[in-house]
């Protein structure tokens, strides 16, 4: 497998204006004639979808979803970042680059982390432009808050649904290019496979999910937004919907795979109740700016929170990390948090929580400025715990929440199958071992708005377009993949066995977030690979899947994902038991520091693992070696 | 806890539905609704009956996906609270709960409880958006807007397009739907160029959609899970009379 970056020669600054120099262009007249199509309709994908149909390409846009409106971007609450300085605190490109660089605790590369920063700032423009009411000042400028990682402030916000908002900003772009016939939208349609012709990307096979109809469409590039595979562990902060079958049926098609065991637990969820909850509710990072984490001192101190005193109390974050302190990367924050409770200190029935506190916020800014801060999601966590935290503190404990990994791409954010390009969380490319809050909005409309639209055209340019030739042998070639597709669905509904797709999902959750989750080893990973396994070879005998394939089957639907989520897993654990380093939200329990912080191997693993699927055989894991010409790599402190 | 269910079943758009009661035990308070279905489909699946569909995505209140009316209210009984959010506790042990789909001609049944709103992303396509192109936009703090106007257009823009307000609304009118559109983007300088004819367009293909008029009855508001007000639907008829009268003398 050859993995050439492309990354463009030149200074570290002038690259992507360079490239965009270099890049081939497609003239206005010949656009219509190219057709794209998009997989997904979150940030990235919508994003994507709207301005290359804007500049004049067939755009056919795909989701699961009732409408492209729910994709998952929706939840993402906190905010979005950019290097616009707006606050005149000493930031700049440069300082978010070094920071991204830094928090993915250098395991991505300077090129595409550089003009994700260069990228950030006209997002903000582009938003605003669509009417995204994101939080002012008095004087009508725009308002900014700090989010973990950085010592600036250079988060924008909409409340606590920054998601929602630029997602809607998105979907409107999106809905306008509807409107004109420029994209055709096909919602409630599930990708179920590639169209590979040629060693290229031509098409996808398509299930219509109301009435079971299966289509195959065909396209000049494929781009999948599909965004993450938290869902493996069955709880996460994902949508239910979520799953990794479009990026795991291009890697079987041969793509490669980077970084799969790269997962980010994030510190701040609502811990688990009780053995039927279906998934995790996040909070935003942003409550750490003005809530305080701590636990008991004393080992089962079951006393309400406000009966233990000040001097009892560990605010841990603060005091292992002084210039940080509650403002910690995430994966630091996340691991502090399951030491603690590890160590006997959780609070909560199940022990398995710590304390996010705000009473200091409140006696210093009163209630009303808290509650226009985070009131949503004050409200939300009410809901969900029956407990006031105006008055009492949230309980919090990490939860699997975004994937770093994701499909190689080179520098064009294309894959290692020419013609099919991954876009936001669906690649790898920005965020290292480690993604830092407020960036994956960002990532994903960087792609889609301003890299991809520049980015495919080059692609695009060397290519005779389907509209203009012979289609008869790319169209046998896609009958074929819908018909093994079809082969499949017949044969999930035809085991008839006693187990439903939803207790085969929780049982491989449980195996992830035991010896896949927030720390790693190789006897645990070993362990895992063999029961993910034996799991799958019962699903395949002992499934019980309901109705037909020829109607409206939610059941179908997941246990086709749950099936690649039984592969996708073991994939996970081969890569984090190859990685024989801790970085980021990789912690291999035998690679740590004498204080217990991550200890990096930047000898032997400074690298991208790209993995290759082989039919019956192991996959074969390559290297994309990672040069670093601008920063120096320096053990990541936070203290 | 245990509850008595009687659910909307109904196998297609075409066929004729009915409500079928079904029983479950062993549901703890802290459980939220759709997690309470999620028990009873697999209990359903253990005996090979088809589980009950309906729609969910992301089970924290902001995609929209879930759509049920519970106990005859839209979302259920908590105000300000969609499907996904509402836990066992608000209802009290050994109750009969009666859940159905949303109720409205522009809204048919897929099955069960699973509805087509393809007619809300029509009314957003007809204008519910600032004419620009991704690149072409000025810098992001070269207008001022106050922010008394920047808080009331996210009011309205919290809108997660879940349909309970055409869904509870007695002329199945989704005007608190387009008025929290209008509202928002009519609200903001960005937004005013296209303003009328905006709202004209919007609501002519609201009504194409086969929605009624609004009678100001104010059962939208009541059951909105993001609570927008109803005033929002006042600045829509202002917006929508003022671009009629100067459409109709062409100025």
């Amino acid at each position: 497998m050859l993995l050439d970056g492309k990354i463009p020669p030149g200074n570290l600054s002038d690259k992507w204006s360079k490239a965009k120099f270099d890049m081939k262009l497609v003239s206005p007249a010949n656009k219509r004639k190219y057709k794209v199509i998009v997989v997904g309709s979150g940030l990235a994908g919508a994003s994507a979808a709207a301005t290359l149909a804007e500049l004049g390409y067939n755009v056919a846009c795909f989701c699961f979803q009732d409408s492209p409106r729910r994709a998952h971007s929706i939840a993402a609450q906190g905010g979005i970042n950019a290097a616009k300085n707006y606050q005149g605190d000493g930031d700049s490109v440069y300082r978010l680059f070094y920071d991204t660089i830094k928090g993915g605790d250098f395991r991505s590369r300077e090129a595409n982390v550089h003009r994700l920063a260069e990228v950030s700032v006209n997002i903000i423009d582009q938003a605003v432009a669509q009417g995204v009411p994101f939080a002012r000042d008095y004087g009508g400028l725009l308002a900014n808050r700090s989010f973990g990682g950085a010592q600036v402030s250079r988060t924008f916000y909409a409340k606590g649904q920054t998601g929602q908002q630029l997602l809607l900003g998105a979907y409107s772009s999106l809905s306008r290019q509807i409107s004109k016939g420029a994209v055709n939208m096909f919602t409630r349609s599930e990708i179920l496979d590639l169209v590979i012709h040629e060693d290229q990307a031509k098409g996808i096979v398509v299930r219509d999910l109301i009435s079971g109809k299966m289509t195959v469409h065909y396209a000049d590039a494929v781009v999948l937004a599909t965004g993450g595979y938290g869902n493996v562990f069955f709880l996460s902060t994902n949508a239910a919907g979520c799953n990794v079958t479009a990026s795991f049926r291009a890697y079987k098609k041969g793509a490669g795979f980077a970084n799969p065991c790269f997962t980010q637990i994030h510190p701040t969820c609502i811990p688990v109740s009780g053995h039927f909850q279906s998934k995790l509710t996040l909070m935003s990072e942003s409550l750490r700016n003005d809530g305080r984490v701590w636990v008991p001192k004393k080992k089962g101190d079951k006393r309400p929170a406000k009966e233990i005193a000040e001097d009892e109390r560990d605010y841990y974050l603060e005091r292992k990390y002084p210039s940080f302190g509650n403002l910690a990367p995430r994966d630091i924050a996340s691991r502090s948090a399951k030491e603690a409770c590890d160590a006997g200190l959780g609070v909560g029935d199940s022990g398995l929580g710590v304390y996010l506190d705000f009473s200091s916020a409140i006696e210093r800014l009163g209630e009303q400025a808290i509650k226009e801060r985070y009131g949503n999601l004050f409200h939300m966590y009410e809901k969900i715990t029956n407990e006031n935290p105006y008055k009492v503190p949230m309980r919090i404990y990490p939860a699997v929440h975004y994937t770093m990994g994701g499909l190689w791409v080179d520098y064009h954010l294309q894959t290692t199958t020419p013609g099919l390009f991954a876009i936001g969380e669906a690649n790898f490319s920005d965020h290292g071992a480690n993604r830092l809050g407020a960036s994956a909005l960002m990532q994903g409309l960087a792609d889609g708005y301003f890299v991809l639209p520049y980015t495919i055209g080059q692609f695009l340019a060397d290519q005779r377009p389907l509209s203009q030739s012979e289609t008869g042998e790319l169209e046998k070639s896609g009958q074929d993949t819908c018909q093994k597709v079809e082969n499949k669905l017949n044969k999930l509904i035809n085991i008839k066995g006693k187990k439903s797709p939803l207790q085969f999902h929780k049982e491989l959750g449980e195996i992830m977030w035991d010896k896949c989750g927030m720390e790693r080893d190789k006897k645990g990973l070993s362990t895992a690979i063999e029961d993910i396994g034996s799991l799958r070879e019962e699903f395949w005998q002992n499934l019980n899947v309901t109705g037909s394939k020829e109607s409206f089957n939610q059941q179908l639907e997941k246990a086709g994902r749950v099936a690649d989520f039984l592969e996708f897993g073991e994939l996970m654990c081969r890569d984090a038991k190859e990685r024989e380093e801790s970085c980021g939200g990789h912690f291999r329990t035998e690679h740590q520091t004498e204080d217990g912080e991550a200890k990096r191997n930047d000898k032997d693993f400074s690298h991208v693992s790209v993995w290759q699927s082989q039919d019956e055989k192991a996959p074969l894991c390559h290297k994309e070696k990672l040069v670093f010409e601008n920063v120096k790599l320096v053990t990541r402190s936070y203290k | 806890m245990r509850f008595t269910l009687f659910i909307w079943r109904q196998s297609n758009k075409e066929e004729k539905g009915r409500f079928k009661k079904y029983q479950v035990d062993d549901i703890s308070s802290s459980m939220s609704f759709l997690e309470m279905l999620d028990l009873l489909n697999e209990q359903l699946i253990n005996k090979n009956e088809d589980p009950v569909t309906f729609d969910h995505d992301c089970r924290e209140g902001i995609c929209g996906s879930c759509s049920l009316v519970i106990n005859g209210v839209a979302h259920g009984p908590e105000r300000g609270t969609t499907a996904c959010q509402l836990h066992m506790r608000s209802f009290k042990d050994g109750e009969t709960i009666h859940i159905e789909p949303w109720r409205a001609k522009s809204f048919p049944i897929n099955k069960d409880l699973s509805t087509n709103r393809r007619s809300f992303d029509s009314i957003i396509q007809s204008g519910g958006f600032i004419s620009i192109n991704s690149g072409s936009v000025p810098d992001a703090n070269s207008t001022p807007i106050p922010k008394t106007i920047a808080d009331k257009a996210m009011d309205a823009a919290a809108c997660i397009g879940c349909g309970a307000c055409a869904a509870a609304c007695k002329n199945s009118s989704a005007m608190l739907f387009v008025a929290a559109k209008v509202s928002q983007l009519s609200s903001l300088p960005q937004g005013k160029a296209e303003a009328d004819k905006r709202v004209l367009k919007m609501i002519s293909t609201h009504d194409k959609e086969g929605f009624g008029s609004c009678t100001n009855t104010g059962a939208c508001e009541a059951v909105c899970p993001k609570e927008i007000s109803i005033g929002h639907i006042a600045k829509l008829n202002r917006e929508f009379i003022r671009a009629a009268f100067k459409s109709d003398l062409n100025l």
